[in-house]
């Protein structure tokens, strides 16, 4: 698969090519060209601040149908904690769980459990990395993007274990085996995923060569079909929930951190936010820190743009649903070994390079310069990049020309005028000397 | 086509909102560049500190950035009160600076030490009264 393959697409027919979107996005990956936006996937990091953003519902994420539940024998659903936070009213996690299993899968195990295992490990690895401090949450895939194409000094710091959903997977496919005598390619484990980023991740995993994962629904899409068989089994549901406390909180920021059990951590959320930390930390503005978790959304996990629910009531609902649990339920006799741990180291991906070698890249940022000098500041988007600096970067790349801005356009055809207008009079002037002349005879 | 580039910075009188704005564009620009990500790091850092201490001790001031293919060097000029003892400041965790700013966590006298860190050189002019001009570089 494309190194750089991500899930957020556009429906050029719904696409008006308003500035909406370029201006929201955290990475400028998006241009207007032609009347329609223009994704650029190398600098795409699947955060979905389009989508949130575009007034006509024309940047999409894609994710799988649910007669994909057909193509396995067996299926599994393995649902995100921040599920629970979108119904009203839910007292009990076991409604949703059975809720999922009568609309079709066979069995269901719970992300949350996973993360508990996770928080374990974490815990273990930054008692021994003291070396690595600060380590850096994995867990979001949009903040693993970034890193990887704009933070170059921070990728030693990132926790090299695989996400709850990853672990999920492998753990929920080695339970079913067992149970059924099935071989794995015929159990299908899937995903009720919050966010684009996580289909992505499931797809074309940054850390491993693969995914356990066959499959991402959007929790969007199963909300409704969910509701009715919740009414359903709402009066005796069985008993399937086997995360506590830590599990849950993985659904909203500081989560994760929560989980380490130390005080010595920060939890950004909001991907401008991140970016700003992230930014920070490379500087070495502040140190001493064991753990940073990073949420691209608003909320974190609840925040998704997959979710239905306000990300900050569905904090609430959460933080209620996991009042009565015990603080976990996982812990690491279930053996997990090498596979918990990452197999492909990430790499640095300098997508963001102007040119091939520093001279080149000196003449092209001098370029750069010299260009924003002509144009006015004001960031208006009409030329279809986000700001004049990117317009600038844009025509050094050659992706763009100068008089894409209407300003510079505009000059340009002031002065066309003044020039015709100019040799307009001075042929008007000769013709009159021409008749002056043949007055004269 | 230029093969050095030149960039000019006005570090605005204690506003440290914009602290920073000057050493973080030029961390994009090597970025952009190329440049090993470690040498970009130390510049980012060393030019801040620079940056820092100008809008504490300085009211501000001028940053020149010149980039060729072998360095990049950074030339900070104010017209500040100068810096009375250089041997002084040089060492960690000395500061002369109020109050005030430390209480928002600057002035823990690591603004020279961190400097000369980072940088490969590091050259400090300075007149009492008149002002400093640091001038700090890094090898590529």
């Amino acid at each position: 698969m494309d190194k750089f393959f991500n899930s957020v697409r556009l429906n050029s027919d719904l696409c008006k090519g308003c500035i909406n979107c370029i201006k929201r996005c955290p990475t400028e990956a998006i241009r207007v060209r032609n009347g329609k936006a223009v994704i650029t996937k190398e600098f795409c990091i699947d955060c979905g601040e389009c989508i949130r953003i575009c007034p006509h519902h024309a940047k999409v994420a894609i994710y799988d149908q649910l007669d994909l539940l057909k193509k396995y024998e067996y299926t599994i659903a393995l649902p995100a904690p921040s599920l629970y936070g979108q119904f009203h009213n839910l007292e009990d996690i076991n409604i949703v769980l059975c809720a999922l299993k009568r609309m079709g899968f066979d069995d269901v195990y719970e992300v949350g459990g996973a993360a508990e295992v996770v928080s374990e490990l974490s815990r273990d690895y930054i008692k021994k990395h003291r070396e690595k401090w600060p380590i850096i949450s994995t867990a979001c895939p949009s903040v693993v993007r970034l890193i990887r194409v704009r933070f170059p000094n921070l990728i030693e710091h990132l926790l090299p274990i695989r996400a709850p959903v990853d672990i999920a997977a492998v753990l929920a496919k080695r339970k079913a085996m067992k149970e059924t005598g099935l071989p794995k390619d015929r159990i299908g484990a899937i995903f009720i995923s919050p966010c684009p980023a996580k289909v992505t991740a499931a797809k074309n995993p940054l850390g491993n060569q693969r995914s356990e994962i066959d499959g991402t629904f959007a929790m969007k899409e199963i909300y409704p079909v969910l509701l009715p068989y919740m009414k359903e089994v709402c009066k005796q549901p069985e008993e399937l929930a086997i995360s506590g406390k830590i599990g849950i909180s993985w659904g909203s920021t500081g989560g994760e951190a929560g989980g380490l059990l130390i005080d010595n951590y920060l939890a950004a959320d909001g991907i401008e936010n991140v970016i700003n930390v992230l930014e920070d930390i490379e500087d070495q503005k502040f140190e001493h820190l064991e753990f940073i978790e990073l949420n691209a959304c608003n909320g974190g996990c609840v925040g998704g743009v997959l979710t239905v629910e306000n990300p900050y009531l569905a904090k609430v609902k959460l933080k209620r649903l996991r009042k009565y649990l015990p603080v976990a339920c996982n812990h690491l006799e279930q053996p997990v070994g090498k596979e918990a741990l990452w197999d492909k180291p990430i790499e640095f991906e300098p997508v963001f390079e102007l040119g091939e070698s520093i001279e080149e890249s000196i003449a092209k940022i001098a370029k750069v310069e010299e260009l924003i000098e002509k144009f006015p500041g004001l960031d208006c988007g009409c030329c279809g990049a986000p700001t004049c600096k990117a317009l600038a970067e844009d025509i050094v790349r050659g992706v763009a020309k100068e008089t894409d801005c209407i300003h510079v356009l505009r000059q340009y055809i002031h002065k066309l005028s003044n020039d015709l207008s100019m040799l307009d009079l001075n042929q008007g002037g000769l013709k009159n000397e021409n008749r002056k002349g043949t007055d004269s005879e | 086509m230029s093969e050095v580039l030149r960039l000019q910075y006005h570090i605005s009188n204690s506003d440290f909102t914009r602290a920073g704005e000057a050493s973080s564009d030029v961390k994009r620009k090597l970025k952009q560049m190329g440049v090993d990500p470690k040498v970009v790091r130390r510049v980012a850092i060393a030019m801040y500190e620079g940056e820092i201490n100008m809008v504490i001790h300085a009211e501000g001031g001028q940053i020149e950035v010149i980039i060729n293919k072998s360095e990049i060097k950074m030339i900070l000029s104010d017209n500040g009160p100068g810096i009375p003892d250089i041997d002084k400041a040089m060492e960690e965790g000395y500061s002369t600076a109020p109050d005030n700013i430390r209480t928002l966590g600057f002035g823990a006298g690591m603004g020279l030490p961190n400097m000369k860190k980072y940088s490969d050189s590091l050259k400090i002019d300075t007149k009492i009264g008149v002002g400093t001009k640091v001038t700090m570089v890094v090898k590529m």
